[in-house]
């Protein structure tokens, strides 16, 4: 459950960014790395970015986390 | 999927693991805390490839398994009261109450709702001003500051039919209580790599220092597993225990202060049941003076003097890393991920998941 997933941020409004995961766009709060910028990547948990993470790390997530969870 | 070189590597650091572990006068005891840690272990099939003197056990790190059953009919009680909203995170649906979950209660007409985010919990309350919407907080320090984010916008808008069950928990607490606990041994620990995001390594310090545990907080591929495991080995051979970072792409000693900040401002340590492990004291989170009238659990009074963990489930003796579950008489017969009896089949990162999807007893 504390996993975290990777997300670039498209657009910020306030406290507010659209992130997207993989081509899914979901509107997070960043109010808790509130020097998060556009296309920087983050990791996402609970609605909230928690931490910025490289470009490469957020790839490299990717693969992992469909591995961990959806592989049957 | 992995490529070639992927796979040298992997081949190179069991090498490395081998080599060392032949340093081990005894056998040692591993303790994976992260439950996401558990399920990566169990898919790359790790624990049957280390070398037989290397003892890899799961611990209490999957927040929906360690909350006690007594929390989970407290919100089931909840969800039948009158022009009440619950919302929950997904995980907590199909947890099994002493006679139902929450799912049944969906199913039955209650209104339940899984959120994505405690933001959109306080969404629906602003939506439905003459309903009492309840969020389920459950999770460790990765999880709560998203919470006291969401309560200080709360009160900062004055809305006032929003409330939290805080079962929030944190993690060096049973930490500490298993590494007192004799019958387990341990000699080290895979630390949490999300929880450490928000904390920061430091906190493992006492661990390491007062009770000389090697701890590694590490990553989740099976690269970063096998390094930290790598990383824990050097440090028990050289009687050296320290707090390292293998998962430095993420976090830091010093961690998120802002999300330290909000976590101190919202909530107070409070004493906490964990299940399977008991009290720990100062294990728990609940809302600080300022923040107390968000607290489902002044609102709402309920009995869950029945409440009774399902017969012949060990969860709790899986959760302290006592038993595996192959060791359970129910687990694969009885209990499976369609039709659980315990916690710890439920949720997608509990131990007994894990083993039921990856491993051979
Ligand atoms: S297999 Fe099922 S019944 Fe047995 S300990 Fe695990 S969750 Fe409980």
């Amino acid at each position: 459950m504390c996993l975290g997933a990777p997300a670039k941020i498209e657009s910020i409004e306030g406290e507010f960014a659209i992130a997207d995961f993989d081509g899914i766009k979901r509107k997070i709060s960043i109010q808790l790395v509130p020097d998060i910028k556009v296309n920087d990547y983050c990791l996402v948990h609970a609605g909230f970015a928690i931490e910025k993470i490289t470009k490469e790390y957020a790839n490299e997530i990717k693969g992992y986390l469909k591995e961990i969870f959806n592989e049957k | 999927m992995k490529n070639n070189v992927d796979k040298e590597n992997i081949k190179k650091l069991f090498d490395l693991i081998y080599n060392e572990a032949k340093k081990l006068k005894n056998k040692i005891n591993l303790m994976e805390v992260c439950g996401t840690h558990t399920m990566a272990i169990s898919l790359y099939g790790i624990r049957a490839q280390l070398p037989p003197n290397i003892n890899l056990i799961s611990g209490p790190g999957c927040p929906v398994c360690v909350t006690p059953i007594q929390e989970i009919d407290k919100v089931i009680e909840i969800s039948e009261k009158e022009n009440v909203i619950i919302t929950t995170f997904g995980d907590m649906m199909r947890v099994p109450g002493t006679f139902s979950s929450l799912e049944e209660k969906r199913a039955k007409g209650k209104d339940v709702r899984i959120v994505y985010s405690p933001m959109d919990a306080l969404e629906i309350a602003k939506a439905n001003p003459e309903k009492k919407v309840v969020f389920v907080g459950i999770g460790f320090e990765t999880t709560a500051p998203a919470v006291a984010m969401a309560l200080k916008t709360a009160l900062k808008q004055k809305i006032q039919n929003f409330f939290i069950l805080s079962f929030f928990k944190i993690i060096i607490p049973p930490m500490i209580a298993l590494v007192n606990d004799k019958n387990l041994k341990l000699d080290g620990f895979i630390c949490p790599g999300h929880v450490s995001a928000i904390t920061g390594a430091k906190i493992y310090e006492p661990i390491a220092i007062k009770y000389k545990m090697a701890c590694v907080v590490t990553g989740f591929e099976e690269a970063d597993v096998l390094t930290g495991i790598y990383m824990l080995l050097r440090q028990i051979i050289s009687r050296k225990p320290a707090v390292e970072i293998q998962y430095k792409r993420v976090v830091t000693y010093d961690g998120n202060k802002i999300a330290q900040k909000i976590l101190k401002e919202v909530f107070k340590t409070k004493d906490s049941v964990w299940r399977g492990i008991g009290l720990i004291p100062e294990s728990g989170l609940s809302l600080s003076k300022k923040y107390e009238r968000f607290d489902a659990e002044k609102i709402f009074t309920v009995n869950t003097n029945y409440s009774k963990e399902p017969k012949g489930c060990k969860c709790g003796e899986v959760l302290k890393g006592a038993v595996k579950p192959f060791d359970c008489p129910l687990f694969k017969t009885k209990c499976t991920p369609e039709n659980p009896v315990g916690a710890c089949m439920v949720s997608s990162e509990g131990t007994c998941a894990a083993y039921y999807k990856y491993e051979v007893n």
